[in-house]
């Protein structure tokens, strides 16, 4: 009980900056609406139909949901760099609140924020075909929310280490665009060269934007979910096994016990 | 039963011994002041009772809490104002002072009420609805104040209070910490490197290399250095020491300035000791002992020695809050 009131306020002050710096918002959005309108509008008439009832726009707009979702929940984790720069963390590490609940309000409170960006990008599902239900949004926000809260837990473990924000920063310029770029939100992973397949199976966001892709296709295809196992090309193969969205799901969720565990472990050793 | 109880504590960073066997005991609504230079251990001591650094060795306890086994217990019990900045500078003074409620468990119907307290206290409420970014440096400080205060501690602990400050600013930030200390009759346990705000406590331990070299009230250490201080210059400085040591029997001190001496009643000792040196004496002065005259005769240097530093680290502060 006391361990989750730690959560919900480490949590609530995130979302109550986030209030405060509200162009933030802005700023997180516009990349990945600049990728739609350029990507979009530049290769869907080369690219023409990749399965289906699937045009470029229809297989890049999910993914490009993934890429706003994986991108802030990422980055997110540089509070706790800024904190520690401008002294606030001490205020927390010396609260009589544990470490690992300082962690999970903090990844928590990343994935909040992250899966309100990806809900803004998400508002222009109609244009893309894809009509919004109430239930439908509420159970995308729960895959966004999972998704975000195992990649914060790995920009929270990278975070713990930092001890300036230009070196938090530049590592995660690294390993932000390789992710975003190898995780197929611009092309489909079904049928690369064997080098990229490997970094592409091994890169945990490819598991979340392709659970985000299913799940909205899925929609629109209206055989189902299982009709996306048809559109070859697009479909993810673990060891010639064809990921259902359970099975991402699976993934994502090891992946995210293991950061956020490992994110709690770290931060709990600094005196 | 003491309030901070420290026996034989020690803190080694790998080769280096930040504090040495060091023991002694604070009681309830004292305030106790650790005075010394930098680097002589005073924040390493500070953070291990705080609970933020582990003691080698040695025992702590804190409002009756092990700090070592009862972490939370005893985080619990303080308030904390540190030496650098801590708080979020954007969000609002409330809106800090709620999240530290939140933290430190101050029941929701009690919370408000309370963050009226502490800002008033430091005359902050009107501006309890800007963002601490437009603050300056003192009112920051002062909401750290009242942020430590909020969740009523038995100890306040200040590292540093009025580093960086101008000095209407400190005498400010005193007038309501000495308030504070009557209204809510709060022990407090602060750590400077200015003499002058040693004196605010009542009880002062000299820290030097990691090691306590007296503890008592200020004005007990500054008796204890025998009365009077008197400086003289003279034409021929040797001559005149050893002239004085010979017809006297106390001690004189030679540096760059010229002699210093202790005697018990400075005003009557003068004109003897002008008649008594055999060459021209060229100025001659008489005054109160310091602490620094303390810290001089206890360590064999001066606290101001380390002034260069001092402000190197006042520089380094205010570099870090523009940031």
């Amino acid at each position: 009980m006391k361990a989750l009131r730690g959560v919900y306020i480490i949590w609530y002050r995130d979302l109550l900056r986030l209030w405060r710096d509200k162009i933030r918002i802005v700023g997180a959005i516009a990349l990945p609406i600049l990728f739609l309108i350029i990507f979009g509008s530049g290769l869907s008439r080369t690219m023409g139909m990749l399965a289906p009832g699937v045009d470029f726009t229809k297989f890049m707009y999910p993914g490009i949901i993934g890429m706003t979702v994986l991108m802030t929940s990422l980055m997110s984790a540089v509070s706790i760099v800024w904190d520690r720069e401008f002294g606030f963390l001490r205020e927390v590490l010396v609260a009589p609140v544990s470490r690992a609940s300082v962690v999970m309000g903090k990844a928590l409170g990343g994935a909040t924020v992250a899966m309100l960006q990806g809900t803004i990008i998400l508002l222009l599902a109609p244009i893309f075909g894809i009509p919004l239900s109430l239930l439908f949004v509420l159970k995308l926000w729960g895959l966004m929310l999972l998704v975000a809260w195992a990649l914060g837990g790995l920009g929270i473990l990278i975070a713990s280490r930092m001890r300036s924000m230009e070196a938090f920063q530049i590592v995660m310029q690294m390993l932000v665009f390789p992710m975003v770029f190898l995780s197929g939100v611009f092309f489909p992973v079904g049928n690369l060269p064997a080098w990229l397949n490997v970094i592409v199976k091994i890169n945990p966001a490819t598991y979340g934007v392709d659970a985000i892709r299913q799940f909205m296709l899925g929609r629109i295809l209206p055989q189902g979910i299982p009709a996306v196992a048809e559109m070859s090309p697009l479909e993810l193969t673990l060891f010639g096994h064809t990921m259902s969205l359970a099975n991402d799901l699976l993934v994502i969720a090891g992946f995210g016990v293991l950061t956020v565990t490992l994110a709690m472990w770290s931060f709990g050793r600094q005196e | 039963m003491s309030i901070i109880e420290v026996e034989n504590l020690t803190k080694r960073f790998g080769q280096l011994t930040a504090v040495d066997g060091i023991s002694f005991a604070v009681e309830p609504g004292e305030i106790f002041g650790f005075l010394g230079p930098n680097g002589a251990g005073k924040t390493t001591t500070i953070n291990i009772l705080c609970t933020l650094l582990r003691p080698s060795s040695g025992r702590v306890t804190v409002a009756g809490y092990d700090v070592v086994h009862h972490q939370h217990q005893v985080r619990q019990a303080i308030g904390l104002v540190f030496q650098d900045p801590s708080l979020d500078d954007r969000l609002t003074a409330q809106e800090n002072l709620l999240f530290h409620a939140m933290v430190y468990h101050v029941p929701a119907p009690r919370r408000r009420q309370r963050i009226e307290e502490v800002l008033r206290m430091v005359e902050l409420w009107e501006r309890r609805h800007s963002v601490v970014k437009t603050y300056s440096g003192g009112m920051r400080r002062r909401l750290e104040i009242a942020r430590g205060l909020i969740h009523f501690p038995k100890v306040l602990f200040l590292d540093e209070p009025t580093l960086g400050l101008d000095p209407q600013t400190r005498n400010r930030i005193w007038e309501y910490l000495h308030r504070l200390h009557k209204e809510e009759g709060i022990t407090i346990f602060l750590t400077t490197h200015y003499m002058d705000e040693a004196e605010n406590a009542g009880r002062i331990a000299i820290i030097d290399q990691g090691r306590i070299v007296a503890l008592d009230a200020p004005e007990t250490l500054k008796r204890g250095m025998g009365g009077d201080i008197i400086s003289l210059r003279t034409a021929d400085d040797d001559r005149a020491a050893s002239e004085i040591e010979a017809r006297f029997q106390v001690s004189v001190r030679r540096d760059g300035a010229g002699l210093t001496l202790e005697v018990p009643h400075g005003d009557v000792f003068i004109p003897e000791l002008v008649r008594a040196v055999g060459v021209r004496v060229l100025s001659i002065s008489l005054r109160q002992p310091t602490l620094d005259d303390v810290f001089l005769k206890l360590t064999g240097r001066e606290l101001r020695d380390q002034e260069v530093g001092s402000m190197e680290a006042v520089r380094e502060h205010f570099r870090r809050r523009r940031r």
